[in-house]
């Protein structure tokens, strides 16, 4: 059984918003939600790096953990789901994920937290029909054998959605062709004994595809 | 053409080597150090160790999402999920089960405190109207709490598996409303109850020699107690300390749009469930006290009156001053008209 994951290349990602974009526009979420967001690291420096993140499906989920009402599964794709007929809007989710995926419309008194929301990795959820689960929950793609939207309209291909071992596949190639030391997953010794690395520059990341062809 | 080529295809190999010679020369030389930094000035950054640190202290980001304050791992939150489904759920369990327990033992084998003389059936003033709806509507807005609160910890383990998701969706969704809109009335009636009680509760000398004998709970000592004894003045700094935390911490949870930070409410909700699970707790012995526990307590809270002889018994002290004051006890029958009736409180 496949395992649903994303991976962001943040060496290619560049912060074009077009996952945010896409993702509002497969799902048309509520005014104010936006299920997926970039975040960049020093933003106008030298080391600025930016990632497209949003629910990642965790295999151990702390908001499945935490919720009162247990309105959370897990589909056999590994992607978690939940029920908006049994959330009541409590914010434990939000207080335990770390990638601030779950959000809520700020619709009731007092600033009552009304039915939360988040990434369904475009896999729908629990309704009676295919009208009222894509009012509730957005697009259901992966039913249509369809992944989902954000990654399939990345323009760089930064963001990778699909089976985990399909996209660690392709992410590890890539590691490869940039002749990154360690495959990007340098130690921390290793990063500060290391001069300045300029071998993932941007030249190296445009040669990607080229290399490709060119070495294999 | 093809010589051609080869000639041009080995300049570009000598202007490579060349060009990698100055660069590392310029590395390994501090002065020339200028150009290979501006050129690492136009590159996408390196993801590094460092890279992912930053990524979770949450220092120098932007995010795309207009009012996120969401940095893009926040490592506090498997903390708090730790500390709440490891440690406060099942210590929560503990205390208040434990207490339930302790109290059936006690209950069956010490039993009830009765009067230990006949009742005179004069009877003396104790909780003024005022003082009873106000202690009965905070009492009742403090079980609805529990219970609703009890739910949203442990509900999911006990009532979805019973009811099915329908009725579950209903309860939880109810208790999680009942919570969030009697918490804020508890809480101004619980302040309003603690400072109308502050005056009796004070601590006195006579009360250090209560706890010693244990409050006369066993046997048949009965120590000093003025009008409040040694054991409600506990409950009532209690509640003074431990109950406003639990009422600020509820709050700061009840309306999240004064810009709290997740980790606030973190906080807060582990201060919540630890201190009101405490209430929950020792409320139970103050339940078994002023109920099943003693005879002629409850009567007291419910008519505002308790017998001349549970007062010299359990409040001997009080009981003297309110005789002294009025020459002799009240005559029975209490007035029908006690709106106005002034509760006598030396002590």
């Amino acid at each position: 059984m496949a395992q649903m994951k994303f991976l962001c290349d943040a060496e290619r990602c560049i912060e074009c918003n077009g996952c945010v974009t896409a993702c509002k526009n497969a799902n048309e979420t509520d005014w104010g939600i936006q299920r997926r967001r970039v975040v960049t690291l020093d933003d106008g420096m030298p080391s600025e790096v930016s990632i497209s993140v949003a629910c990642m499906h965790c295999d151990d989920a702390p908001c499945m953990a935490v919720c009162p009402t247990d309105c959370f599964y897990k589909t056999d794709d590994g992607i978690v789901l939940h029920d908006k007929d049994i959330c009541i809007g409590c914010g434990y989710c939000l207080y335990a994920c770390p990638f601030g995926a779950p959000q809520f419309p700020k619709e009731e008194a007092f600033g009552e937290r009304g039915k939360m929301d988040k990434c369904t990795f475009c896999a729908g959820g629990p309704a009676e029909t295919k009208e009222e689960e894509y009012e509730k929950y957005g697009a259901n793609r992966i039913a249509e054998g369809k992944l989902p939207l954000c990654a399939e309209m990345c323009s760089t291909k930064a963001l990778l959605a699909g089976d985990a071992q399909t996209i660690s596949d392709i992410f590890r190639q890539r590691v490869v062709y940039r002749g990154h030391e360690d495959g990007g997953w340098s130690s921390v010794e290793k990063a500060q004994n290391a001069g300045p690395d300029v071998s993932a520059n941007l030249d190296e990341m445009a040669y990607d595809a080229t290399r490709a062809t060119r070495e294999g | 053409m093809h010589t051609l080529m080869q000639c041009l295809w080995r300049l570009r190999m000598i202007g490579a080597v060349l060009l990698l010679a100055v660069l590392a020369a310029s590395l390994a030389s501090p002065a020339t150090a200028a150009e290979p930094d501006e050129e690492i000035g136009q590159a996408v950054g390196t993801v590094d160790a460092d890279t992912w640190r930053q990524v979770k202290s949450g220092e120098n980001f932007i995010d795309s999402r207009h009012d996120s304050t969401y940095n893009l791992i926040n490592p506090s939150g498997e903390t708090w999920r730790q500390v709440r489904n490891e440690w406060i759920s099942p210590a929560g369990l503990i205390a208040v089960g434990g207490m339930l327990a302790i109290l059936v033992i006690f209950y069956l084998i010490v039993g009830r405190n009765d009067l230990d003389h006949e009742r005179t059936g004069r009877k003396i003033l104790r909780w003024t109207v005022l003082e009873r709806s106000l202690h009965w509507t905070v009492a009742t807005l403090f079980i609805a709490l529990s219970l609703t609160g009890l739910n949203l910890l442990y509900g999911k383990f006990v009532f979805r598996h019973i009811f099915g998701d329908v009725f579950w969706a209903n309860m939880i969704m109810g208790s999680k409303l009942i919570h969030n809109y009697a918490g804020p009335v508890f809480g101004i009636l619980l302040i309003v109850m603690l400072a109308k009680w502050l005056k009796v509760n004070l601590p006195k000398k006579h009360d250090w020699e209560w706890f010693k004998q244990g409050g006369g709970m066993v046997g048949n000592k009965h120590p000093d107690a003025g009008f409040a004894n040694a054991g409600e003045k506990v409950w009532f700094w209690l509640l003074a300390s431990v109950g406003l935390v639990v009422v600020v911490s509820g709050l700061v949870l009840d309306f999240p749009i004064f810009g709290q930070t997740r980790d606030n409410m973190q906080w807060a909700n582990m201060f919540h469930a630890v201190t009101s699970l405490i209430l929950m707790t020792v409320a139970l012995g103050h339940i078994y006290i002023g109920t099943l526990g003693t005879e002629g307590a409850l009567e007291g809270m419910a008519t505002g009156y308790v017998d001349e002889t549970w007062a010299k018994q359990h409040h001997n002290l009080w009981y003297e001053e309110v005789k002294a004051n009025a020459g002799q006890p009240q005559q029975s029958d209490p007035p029908v008209a006690d709106d106005t009736a002034a509760a006598h409180r030396p002590n």
